[in-house]
């Protein structure tokens, strides 16, 4: 794209096509089945949904081979899957298993404190977390196909997520009014590379699809999410931690759809059981906010 | 002339801006559409690639099935890509799924694997004259059977991507995401030559 090093267009394609759609956190084959029948774009394979790595503590690691190709028989929407911030054999494992997407995720217990990993050293795409702009194009030039807010996993707590999406569309608008003797000072400050700056500050965009993720729990908060400009949602524990699992995931996909409609919202909203407890963020110790793992 | 481009999951954005680059002898505003009314004043529609499973629960639930068949009837254009393909075709396997069956066309849904195994290649095409298209294939699905009513307007290695029957055509690549108008042009023409004068 214009001489930009980013990832292969068939799998920024790829994200393209998820577009408007949910990917839901599932642990097993059961879970995928429901999440298909409601209308799920994608999956995502993991061991514990967010709210229980919180709850449990320990190291928190790719899923196991099992569970990944018993869900992978299950369905036949792409299957994406979480690797540790830094473990590239656990993604090289994952493309060995031919998932459709890697999530280099901060949900798990980073393997390297360090380095993220090499991208473009694989056959298969990754989708990376981002906090703001900076964070976001320095996934983009590792080779992330795909990027999604932070948010803060497992809190059901949507606050995180929005602060991230704004900080990422306020950044993006900031660099389209700067002129070119400005921009790599910015790219410094920012710690992005000069060329995905440039490319940002000329298109007003991001190279990739920019998807949201981290505390949705409700149709309204994934609404919320596509107003600020996410082009699709994952949710996580905020469906299976619900009480009423089937009919909130199928909520939450046509709210995604609807997401400018009240109408429509309130409609898919009103049968609805109680979501998933929340957890408030600014009472969240440091040491447990999922969101600083990463850089 | 005014151009569709289901809304209701998918790479409909692609779709819009590959309209924008279209030149055709008239200006080609597009429009997305989410609901059955916004179908009404349209040319042609358009059906993206996204995940047919998501799809079609939308448009069941949504209403969509009956306004799609009668949006046919009246004779307006429909281009259907990857997933939309899989929609408007007359049958689907890998699993077998309920489909609009507007092209006499068998398809197999993910044919040639996961995501690991997309790719891109160059393939022969005959739109209004022969030419060579870019063709990028996503988990892409494969015509597995074409009808006899049914032309062949691209192929990949000797097999059908891309066909028309009447007023649907359908590919299993995405040229929405090349810079190539080439595909979208000629869907354009199709619109403009099946308007009935007014």
């Amino acid at each position: 794209m214009d001489g930009l090093r980013i990832a292969d267009r068939k799998h920024i394609g790829l994200a393209e096509m998820l577009k408007g759609g949910v990917i839901m956190d599932v642990t097993n084959a059961e879970q995928a089945k429901i999440a298909e029948k409601a209308g799920a774009a994608a999956v995502m394979a993991l061991e514990r949904v967010p709210s229980d790595i919180r709850r449990d503590g320990g190291v928190a690691r790719m899923a196991s081979v099992r569970k990944i190709k018993e869900i992978q028989e299950t369905v036949t929407i792409p299957v994406m899957a979480k690797a540790r911030i830094g473990h590239f054999v656990e993604a090289q494992i994952l493309e060995a298993l031919a998932v459709d997407y890697v999530d280099e995720s901060e949900v798990l217990t980073p393997a390297d404190e360090h380095f993220h990993i090499d991208k473009y050293a694989f056959s298969i795409p990754f989708v990376c977390g981002a906090r703001d702009l900076g964070e976001c194009l320095r996934r983009i030039g590792e080779g992330a196909a795909m990027i999604r807010t932070k948010g803060e996993a497992g809190s059901g707590n949507i606050v995180e997520a929005v602060r991230h999406m704004r900080a990422m569309t306020s950044g993006i608008r900031r660099l389209t009014l700067l002129g070119d003797e400005e921009l790599m000072t910015e790219a410094k400050n920012l710690g992005a590379p000069y060329e995905l700056v440039r490319w940002v500050g000329k298109h007003g965009k991001l190279p990739v699809p920019n998807f949201s993720a981290g505390g949705i729990a409700t149709p309204a908060d994934a609404a919320l999410m596509m107003q600020l400009g996410a082009e699709a949602v994952f949710v996580g524990s905020g469906i299976f931690k619900s009480k009423d699992p089937a009919a909130r995931a199928e909520a939450i996909v046509r709210a995604t759809t609807h997401f400018r409609d009240a109408k429509v919202l309130a409609e898919v909203s009103q049968e609805l059981d109680e979501a998933m407890p929340g957890l408030d963020v600014r009472k969240m110790a440091e040491e447990d906010k999922l969101a600083s793992r990463g850089w | 002339m005014k151009i569709g481009v289901l809304a209701l999951q998918g790479d409909f954005e692609r779709h819009r801006r590959a309209l924008a680059r279209v030149r055709a002898g008239e200006p080609v505003e597009s429009v997305e559409v989410r609901k059955t009314v916004e179908l009404r004043d349209l040319d042609g529609l358009i059906i993206p690639g996204g995940e047919s499973t998501t799809l079609l629960k939308l448009m069941e639930y949504f209403g969509f099935w009956p306004a799609l068949d009668a949006f046919h009837r009246e004779g307006k254009p429909i281009f259907g890509t990857c997933a939309g393909l899989i929609l408007v075709a007359r049958d689907v396997e890998n699993p077998p799924q309920p489909s609009l069956g507007l092209i006499d066309v068998g398809v197999e849904r993910n044919a040639y694997g996961r995501q690991r195994e997309s790719f891109e290649a160059r393939g022969d095409a005959d739109l209004d004259g022969p030419t060579s298209l870019e063709m990028v294939f996503i988990r892409a699905p494969r015509i597995r059977r074409v009808g006899p009513g049914v032309s062949v307007l691209a192929r990949h290695k000797d097999e059908p991507v891309m066909a028309r029957e009447g007023s649907v055509l359908v590919a299993t690549f995405h040229p929405e995401l090349t810079d190539d108008p080439t595909v979208h042009t000629y869907f354009c023409a199709m619109a403009q030559r099946s308007r009935r004068p007014r």
